[in-house]
């Protein structure tokens, strides 16, 4: 009998070309676009040829400004992840820690479930003005924008998880003599670690797009400024390898998370598909 | 060796009577079997013993002192599934009690300290024949391997009482047999208390020195939520594996086991 669609799988070397074609069908359809386009009218600027993108990637990534020296892919780089990591770091441990007691304590739960409900659906975008007024332009608010947007998310998502956790383990751990600190401690913050890894990379998004946001609307450095500015001139051949850029370095934070959730916590991939 | 005696408990959720006038004094080290129909209250009842459920009247008095508020180490527990932690490896599931225990604020045990609960740790491990498994995860144990790992970890803390909900439902023959003959061991000789729920009606009899049936009095459809489930039947088990017990130790006489 033939097998049924939903348990055939392909092999490796098949699985490979499969996950590649998409993306090699994309350039195709890149290329093509970009010639017609260019034959009609050679200073057309909207699909640029491969070419002068690689001119503009020489430019951007290869070449020191003359006068200050600076490379300005890794100033944008490094400017957009200083503020990206450290948002993501205060989020996880504001979310973690708020996360965790509220969903562990009930009188926690009483008194800021429904803050932290009503605190999540704020769009963050609403208050970016008002932190600009009260930060002012600078980086903590573009940090605290991060934190704003996915904190909220990550403190749901904790007391969820929290609460998920079967109510045979807390009594278990209190007949074992656990105060309420040790069950914190030795029970609900190992269990939640991991998960929090999880929290993160589904939050990683959004914390892209207030990253890129606040960049483009006051900033005089990071990827998100160099995007919004090259807008200006309609420049293609930047705005393209610069948004490649950035999805490569989205994709790459995300595996390592992913990575160091596996190496760091190998019992929870076993007992999450058990 | 420890007394329970519950005092008329019934346990109502809103309008549905669970468990109505229950009376029970059990004797000091006694096996106590709770057998009877699914949803009849069995867990229920374990669980208020165990302080995760309060009666809604009636008391229950351990040594004759009321049972306190909350989960004790005195009453160690074994659940059907979760008993164990999932983040621990089987030795650490089994050392976390004695670490809670003897340092309550980090919760970690150092030098000296360590190595004496690490091999009091091992030995209760080896005991219940888990000794060449103490780096493992229990996701990467089998059923029967896990469920002996939740007895050691709730024996290590000496409990007085050992509460049971279906520990060994869901094993297979064979290693269900062996691990009776291992909680019989332990049994006789930590001389605890045991409740123990079951479905099975021949273990309940194999390892209870009591068996007691909870059944519901009325069963017509109308009347199953107004009417808890009673004690219908209260049997000491013959002949009784506790005397027993007493005359080897007393008269150290030719064993003569009672199986
Ligand atoms: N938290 C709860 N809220 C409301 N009703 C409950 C709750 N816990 C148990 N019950 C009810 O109490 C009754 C007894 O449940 P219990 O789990 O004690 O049965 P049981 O005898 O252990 O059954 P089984 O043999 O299937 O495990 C059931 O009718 C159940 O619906
Ligand atoms: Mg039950």
């Amino acid at each position: 009998m033939r097998q049924r669609l939903i348990n055939r799988r392909p092999e490796r070397r098949v699985g490979v070309f499969l996950a590649a074609l998409p993306f090699v069908l994309l350039l195709i359809a890149y290329s093509l676009g970009s010639d017609a386009r260019l034959a009609e009218n050679p200073s057309d600027k909207l699909l640029p040829s491969f070419s002068s993108i690689g001119d503009a990637i020489e430019r951007m990534a290869f070449t020191e400004n003359k006068r200050t020296g600076e490379i300005l892919l890794w100033v944008d780089t490094s400017a957009s992840l200083i503020r990206f990591v450290s948002g993501l770091l205060i989020a996880t441990l504001v979310g973690g820690f708020f996360g965790i007691i509220t969903g562990l304590l009930p009188y926690m739960r009483a008194s800021l479930g429904t803050f932290f409900s009503v605190l999540s659906v704020i769009p963050p975008l609403a208050i970016l003005p008002i932190l600009f007024i009260v930060l002012g332009l600078g980086e903590t608010s573009k940090i605290a924008l991060i934190v704003l947007g996915i904190a909220p998310f990550i403190i749901r998502d904790m007391i969820l998880r929290v609460e998920e956790i079967p109510s045979e383990l807390m009594v278990k751990a209190q007949t074992l003599g656990a105060s309420t600190w040790q069950i914190a401690w030795r029970v609900v913050v190992p269990q939640m670690l991991p998960r929090l890894i999880d929290a993160l990379r589904l939050s990683l998004g959004a914390a892209w797009l207030f990253l890129i946001a606040a960049e483009a609307i006051a900033s005089q450095s990071g990827l998100g400024y160099r995007i919004f500015l090259m807008r200006r001139y309609l420049s293609m051949d930047v705005i393209l390898p610069y948004v490649a850029w950035i999805t490569f370095l989205a994709f790459f934070i995300d595996w390592c998370l992913l990575k160091l959730q596996q190496k760091a916590f190998p019992w929870f991939a076993a007992s999450r598909s058990g | 060796m420890t007394a329970v005696t519950l005092r008329n408990i019934w346990k109502e959720y809103g309008d549905n009577v669970v468990l109505e006038r229950i009376d029970l004094d059990v004797e000091p080290h006694s096996f106590v079997a709770l057998v009877g129909p699914s949803g009849c209250g069995k867990s229920t009842l374990l669980r208020m013993l165990m302080s995760a459920e309060v009666p809604t009247r009636g008391e229950i008095l351990i040594e004759g002192e009321p049972l306190p508020a909350d989960p004790t180490a005195e009453r160690g527990v074994v659940f059907q599934r979760y008993s164990v932690f999932p983040h621990l490896t089987v030795e650490e599931n089994v050392l976390l009690g004695l670490e809670l225990q003897t340092s309550r604020l980090s919760c970690k045990l150092f030098g000296g300290a360590k190595r004496t609960a690490m091999d009091q740790a091992r030995s209760m491990l080896e005991e219940v024949g888990l000794g060449h498994a103490l780096k493992q995860y229990p996701s990467a144990l089998s059923g029967g391997m896990q469920q002996r790992l939740a007895i050691a970890q709730a024996l290590i803390m000496r409990p007085k009482v050992l509460l049971l909900d279906e520990p060994f439902g869901a094993l297979d023959p064979g290693i269900r047999a062996e691990i009776h003959v291992l909680m019989r061991r332990l049994w006789q000789e930590t001389k605890m208390t045991v409740f123990m729920v079951t479905h099975d009606l021949s273990e309940a009899f194999h390892l209870g020195t009591r068996v007691i049936a909870l059944e519901k009095d009325r069963t017509r459809p109308e009347e199953l939520e107004r009417y808890g489930a009673v004690i219908k039947h209260d049997l000491d088990v013959w002949p009784p594996k506790l005397s027993d017990l007493e005359a080897h130790e007393t008269v150290d006489s030719e064993a003569t086991d009672d199986i």
